[in-house]
């Protein structure tokens, strides 16, 4: 197992406390269409009121996960428990779940209000009812002077608002987001993510959200599941998963990071020994592994000290090599750094001062170096 | 690319090719002379003359009638076919389905006829009204399903999983949203049914009994008894709600595409 984080404290975490229930419960689910397995016997249970995520990229069967939920797409085997109730069999149109839809899928032939009336007349709600609604509606989501607009009249920033709008208007117990934000530039992008989790707080639900960018998942949500090939790796909050990556893919999959193959050569007295390839490293933490088992040693380029002299604290880990190329990122310069046996390592330095001129350049043989509490050991 | 006279003598010579037959037709349906061939002046008298001939006015009539009617059957059955073609996707038997839906378009109308001719025959049914609609609906929805299929292939699903989702149950789905949307496509594919229903000769002349003379055939046993000019009047108004019935059909799908244009730009606007 990883390492782990220690006492942190946190405002919400209801799945650290045994008692509570989850809100939403896939049990053993599997689907399958055809010979092609897209759920792989998963188990996953989702709390009220939580921003859950499901990462991961295309055909890892995220999107196959939500449907389910949303009664487009029955499991194959296994159930799924809403409020301790199994919804299997329950049509899409009687399920109180809503879904705003990659596509927005807004109504075309519709104003912005029909749109975000739709659902709440399906209901049969009184007419005064439903006005009142669509105009909190559209006042949620700073709308309003748009209501009788069609959707083609709109921005695309303004139709995932009314989607987000239509999707909300029937107080859904889950809101199902199926990649919500991918059609929209990067500020906009960014600005709504704020806005999801303001109005998710607001509202009190229980949003879940598919996405395969990794950045909008760590932003904005209470914990993710990162997917692959229908299994989930790894749940946690974005910090654990980011700090805590329990498998290769996880690690990988997450930001950046450096992985360097290698024996465990001694584990034991709060450390783990690694050889990679000839580099030896200590990761202090005890890896569930013994020696001679094959893992990885991962570190985060930010958690690398790069220096021109050796360092002078010789309990650290090192890496000598020559400056073989430099991004500058803005806020961050990553310099990759290439040893004598060819092997790359990353380092991460904050540009704190206005580099005007840079103090290591290309060609510089430079020292790599971090602490073992810095390292981690990937046995998956 | 330049436009030569090489270019230009071509085309002319197509057009006059495919249009002068039509325009002299259309030019002798106003002739005031009796003969077909001789120039005798500007006059009405032949579309009054064709008014009060009882015969030709009754073909009109049951043609107009059977149009409505087969055009109106094959659009239903025409449009159940797309969405079944489009929607389920891998059904047994979906090719020699698809195929079996096309081959009308290219079967010889000869065969198509007979063949009917020869069912409604084992089947004891009398020939008539009915028959030719039965007759005209059969051929005519293949071409309202080829015009529906062509819009639903672009058409998303997600909007109506978004209204189901919303608590819309599928048959409500179809009528509130699915039909609204592809209803451009399918009145399109109405006018088209309408309109090769209303030209029609062949396969008619094969499926009709007495009492069910349609205007085409009408005509054909005329001319066969010599031109009159009346030939040429109520000839000039077919072509002329044919070329309407294909310009609609033509302007509903354009006119939708300017729409969306349009408020294409509008949003631009919106934004900036």
């Amino acid at each position: 197992m990883a390492k782990s984080l220690g006492p942190v404290k946190r405002k919400f975490s209801p799945w650290t406390d045994p008692n509570e229930k989850p809100f939403i419960r896939f049990e053993n689910i599997t689907k399958t269409f055809g010979d092609y397995t897209a759920i792989d016997n998963l188990t996953l249970d989702i709390y009220e009121r939580e921003f859950f995520s499901l990462l991961g990229p295309s055909g890892c069967g995220k999107t196959t996960l939500m449907r389910m939920l949303a009664g487009f797409e029955e499991p194959t085997s296994g159930r799924i428990l809403l409020q301790g109730k199994d919804i299997s069999g329950v049509p899409p149109y009687r399920r109180p779940t809503n879904m705003m839809f990659q596509s927005y899928a807004l109504f075309p032939h519709m104003s912005v209000e029909k749109n975000i009336a739709f659902g709440l007349k399906q209901d049969g709600l009184p007419k005064d009812e439903v006005t009142a609604r669509v105009a909190e509606m559209l006042k949620l989501v700073q709308l309003s002077q748009f209501a009788s607009r069609k959707p083609s009249q709109l921005s695309g920033g303004q139709r995932q608002r009314v989607a987000l709008a239509r999707s909300l208007a029937k107080k859904p117990k889950v809101l199902l987001l199926d990649e919500p934000l991918g059609a929209l530039d990067k500020k906009l992008r960014e600005e709504t993510q704020f806005e999801l989790m303001d109005i998710q707080t607001k509202l009190g639900l229980t949003f879940l959200i598919v996405t395969h960018d990794q950045e909008e998942a760590m932003t904005v949500s209470d914990r993710i599941a990162v997917m692959d090939k229908g299994v989930v790796m790894q749940v946690a909050t974005p910090a654990e998963i980011y700090e805590a990556p329990n498998s290769r893919y996880v690690a990988d999959f997450i930001g950046d990071i450096n992985i360097l193959e290698g024996k465990a050569t001694a584990v034991g007295g709060g450390l783990t020994k690694l050889d990679c390839d000839g580099l030896a490293i200590a990761v202090a933490d005890e890896a569930p592994c013994t020696a001679g088992d094959s893992i990885a040693f991962a570190i985060r380029p930010e958690k690398v000290a790069i220096s021109l002299d050796a360092p002078a604290d010789t309990s650290v880990n090192t890496f000598h090599g020559e400056v073989w190329d430099i991004g500058y990122l803005g806020d961050f310069s990553v310099f990759i750094v290439r040893d004598e046996n060819g092997r790359t390592m990353r380092a991460a330095q904050a540009n704190i001062a206005r580099l005007v001129d840079r103090p290591i350049t290309y060609g510089d043989m430079v020292w790599l170096s971090w602490k073992a509490e810095s390292g981690l050991v990937l046995t998956r | 690319m330049k436009f030569t006279r090489l270019d230009a003598t071509v085309l002319t010579f197509c057009f006059a090719f495919l249009y002068i037959p039509i325009l002299i037709l259309i030019v002798y349906s106003f002739n005031e002379s009796k003969l077909v061939t001789v120039w005798g002046g500007f006059s009405l008298r032949w579309y009054r003359d064709m008014w009060s001939n009882q015969g030709l006015m009754d073909a009109a009539w049951i043609t107009a009638r059977v149009g409505v009617l087969s055009a109106t059957l094959g659009t239903i059955l025409g449009t159940l076919a797309a969405l079944a073609m489009t929607r389920f996707t891998r059904f047994r038997g979906r090719l020699l389905f698809s195929g079996m839906i096309y081959a009308p378009l290219v079967m010889p109308e000869v065969i198509t006829g007979l063949s009917l001719l020869l069912l409604f025959v084992a089947l004891g049914i009398d020939r008539g009204f009915w028959t030719v609609i039965i007759a005209h609906t059969t051929f005519t929805m293949c071409y309202v399903a080829i015009v529906v299929q062509s819009r639903l292939v672009t058409f998303d699903r997600s909007l109506e999983e978004a209204a189901l989702d919303l608590g819309c149950p599928p048959v409500k789905t179809f009528f509130v949203i699915t039909l609204p949307l592809i209803l451009p496509a399918v009145i399109s594919g109405w006018m088209l049914a309408f309109t090769l229903s209303l030209d029609d000769l062949v396969i008619a002349s094969f499926t009709t009994g007495p009492g069910a003379t349609t205007l085409p055939i009408k005509i054909y046993s005329q001319v066969r008894l010599g031109v009159t000019p009346e030939i040429n009047a109520i000839s000039t108004i077919l072509v002329g709600i044919v070329t309407l019935g294909v310009i609609a059909a033509s302007l509903t799908a354009k006119s939708r595409e300017l729409q969306r244009q349009r408020d294409e730009r509008a949003a631009f606007r919106a934004v900036g």
